[in-house]
């Protein structure tokens, strides 16, 4: 044996001693219990491309995911990786200093998403990313395709149209949507699924500028038809929550319902036999541009404390890749801001077309960040009026004498 | 020791008194002490906490700076909140007066109906108390069932009966969401106070009534000289524990209309307010522990003071009667 074959035999035994030592346990907190099994499934292709990087997935309950995370971190007994929600809520952990700014050398794959998708994981104060976005939900009108075939309907292209199909449906005996505003955050999503094209996405430019506020005809036309169109909302509505709305479409007593792409997964458990369609609510002609509401449910972060920042970062790049996006989109049904994913669901591509004219979800993505947030304000004033109580132009006003309070391009 | 000596008195007994005495000390410590621990840690702490949590500013989980008495302000004077807090406490208010007529009036006519062995008391007994025994929540999903405004059972009732013109969306309208949410309640708890009655009853000498009887032949007097200043303790519990319940009153509201006191504020009380304030409301806002502490602080100070002075009062009355 040469004096080299020595020493590298010497020195790869150190290493192979050693190597245990150095294997990176990083734990991943999720709010995504449902999704364990896809989750483990790409953290095992992870752990095969990267050899000495544990990854544990650990999942809790979601309505007290924030709670326990917020304990954790302020306990410094948090995870290394974690997901965290997006806008307001996503602040109240990142605004704490407790996550890892990433930059796009981290994680190569932020260059190509979009700006409102790297906004819903940016802190607003320092400007920087905290978090790789994962999905996003779109708000519309989804229908059951059966019923229009039956009743001869087609998707709407103007608002004149929706109104037509609605009454049709509930000439036949059905309800023309299966909303109800019983539960508050329901109205906002209603909003954003039937009013989006009403308004029109300049209006919603100059919102984010500050150089209009919610007293804009555009606004209040929005709402206008709100108004107009619950007429076609079942019987009672004013008292018909949330799950109850739920059940009205997905056992076919309604043709329409106004709300998230996130319902479709629930519909099609609910009854797997409905034939689903989704279209974007119409504007005035058929010329506007037809728009769907769209934000971002949360992103992959890592703690700013963790032992491992370089095994963290590595395994929030493989969350930014289209390898990763595919499996997130086709076997948990997301549709991803990774671009290039091709979804095999055809209604989740639909989806995926229509997000292309997309305004914001605009309390939510703006709003959201004092109190009384937008969100607070719309879904009262809304469910005030939709009930006959008040006015368009009072809700409308009521909502930007709200935020007022602490946003200076409406004080004045 | 002369004094022993004297008048013959052995010092063993005392010292035997004294052991015994120190032995008592001793269970008595030991009794007392593991509940004080957990009172001081689960009660007093965290009111302790909430109390300074109150006097400062929070970035979300961020502890920021100590602003005093800022957070009492927004809550009490700020506007919009604090036409919140007062819209919240205002129903606090109509809840505790008409639970004190419906739910603490019903259960003493009950209870006295079931005293006077009315037929069928027996099974009325158990019949009442049923409900309280139900989870808050079971109570509230079934009612919410009942409510219904497309399949729910009170409105297929109306209409069945020829009323369908009564008929309306009972949780979603403005005008009876909060009335339908006392009802409920009345008919959930009912019993409670019943039973309390009904043992205040019992417990009367017979010997009185037979006496009193015999002064009078109204049924009426009866109940109002003898039979109610006689279960004046029972109405103190019944009172007390009504006004505490009214003014923290959350369960049966967070699970039949939410936290947002649906229909826009209509059926919003002070517990619902704060617990959306505190921790946040998922779809629609976002958490202030400060602003959150401070309501708490407000509404314990409220309830403690009142109930304290109440209680003093309605004890004061029992003796007097």
């Amino acid at each position: 044996m040469t004096t080299f074959t020595k020493a590298l035999t010497l020195g790869l035994t150190a290493v192979g001693i050693a190597a245990p030592a150095m294997a990176q346990d990083l734990t991943f907190w999720s709010w995504r219990q449902e999704d364990r099994a896809v989750y483990e499934k790409l953290i095992e292709a992870f752990e095969a491309e990267n050899p000495g990087i544990n990854v544990e997935f650990e999942a809790f309950e979601a309505s007290s995911y924030a709670t326990i995370l917020s304990t954790a971190l302020a306990g410094e007994s948090g995870p290394d990786l974690m997901m965290v929600r997006a806008y307001g809520a996503f602040e109240a952990v990142a605004g704490a200093n407790y996550l890892m700014p990433l930059t796009e050398a981290d994680v190569p794959g932020l260059a190509d998403m979009t700006g409102p998708a790297i906004a819903a994981q940016t802190l607003r104060a320092d400007g920087k990313i905290y978090g790789v976005p994962f999905a996003s939900q779109t708000m519309l009108v989804i229908y059951n395709k059966d019923i229009y075939a039956q009743l001869g309907l087609e998707e709407p292209e103007t608002w004149d149209e929706l109104v037509a199909n609605a009454k049709a449906i509930q000439d036949a005996g059905m309800f023309g949507f299966a909303n109800g505003t019983a539960t508050a955050w329901q109205n906002e999503t209603i909003v954003s699924a039937l009013a989006s094209s009403t308004i029109g996405a300049e209006f919603f430019d100059e919102i984010v500028e500050g150089t209009t506020d919610f007293t804009d005809p555009r606004f209040v036309e929005g709402l206008s038809n709100l108004e107009e169109i619950s007429a076609y909302f079942p019987k009672g509505f004013t008292g018909l929550d949330y799950a109850s709305a739920q059940q009205l479409f997905a056992s076919g007593m309604a043709g329409m319902f106004a709300g998230g792409s996130f319902e479709i997964a629930n519909f099609r458990s609910q009854n797997p036999d409905l034939n689903l369609g989704v279209f974007a609510a119409p504007g005035e002609s058929a010329d506007d541009e037809k728009l769907v509401g769209v934000f971002f449910d949360g992103g992959y972060a890592a703690n700013a404390t963790t032992e491992h920042p370089e095994a963290a970062k590595k395994f929030l790049a493989y969350t930014a890749t289209s390898e990763f996006g595919q499996v997130f989109a086709n076997e948990l049904g997301n549709i991803t801001p990774i671009p290039g994913v091709t979804f095999d669901d055809e209604l989740i591509n639909e989806i995926g077309a229509l997000n292309r004219s997309a305004v914001p979800y605009i309390m939510l993505t703006n709003f959201r960040y004092e109190e009384p947030s937008g969100s607070v304000l719309l879904q009262a004033e809304v469910q005030k009026m939709l009930a006959g109580e008040s006015t368009p132009e009072d809700a409308a006003k009521a909502v930007t004498d709200g935020i007022a309070t602490y946003y200076a391009p409406f004080q004045d | 020791m002369p004094s022993t000596t004297t008048n013959g008195i052995e010092p063993k007994p005392i010292s035997r008194a004294r052991l015994r005495l120190s032995g008592r000390g001793m269970w008595i410590t030991f009794l007392l002490v593991p509940p004080m621990v957990v009172m001081a840690l689960f009660v007093i702490y965290p009111i302790l906490s909430a109390l300074a949590y109150a006097f400062y500013d929070w970035q979300g989980l961020a502890r920021g700076e100590f602003v005093g008495f800022a957070n009492f302000k927004k809550v009490l004077f700020q506007e919009p909140f604090a036409s919140t807090t007062w819209n919240a406490f205002k129903h606090n208010i109509y809840v505790f007066f008409a639970l004190m007529i419906i739910q603490n009036g019903l259960g003493f006519i009950l209870a006295y109906a079931l005293w006077r062995d009315l037929p069928g008391a027996r099974f009325h007994r158990i019949a009442v108390f049923l409900p309280v025994v139900l989870s808050t929540v079971i109570i509230g999903y079934v009612w919410k069932l009942f409510f219904h405004p497309i399949f729910g059972a009170v409105n297929q009732l109306l209409e069945a009966i020829g009323l369908g013109a009564l008929a309306t969306p009972w949780l979603g309208d403005a005008d009876t969401a909060l009335n339908a949410l006392i009802f409920v309640n009345a008919w959930a708890w009912v019993g409670f106070p019943t039973l309390v009655f009904l043992a205040g009853l019992q417990r009367i000498p017979s010997e009185i009534l037979d006496a009193a009887r015999m002064e009078t032949d109204s049924e009426l007097t009866l109940i109002r000289k003898v039979v109610w200043p006689l279960i004046a303790p029972s109405a103190t519990v019944c009172f007390v524990l009504l006004f505490i319940g009214s003014f923290n009153w959350f369960e049966l509201p967070y699970i039949m209309v939410g936290l947002d006191g649906s229909p826009y504020g209509n059926t919003d009380v002070l517990g619902l307010y704060f617990y959306r304030t505190a921790f946040g409301n998922q779809s629609a806002g976002i958490q202030d522990f400060g602003m959150g502490s401070a309501l708490a602080v407000l509404m314990f100070l409220f309830i403690a003071v009142f109930a304290t002075a109440w209680t003093i009062y309605l004890r004061k009355r029992e003796i007097e009667v």
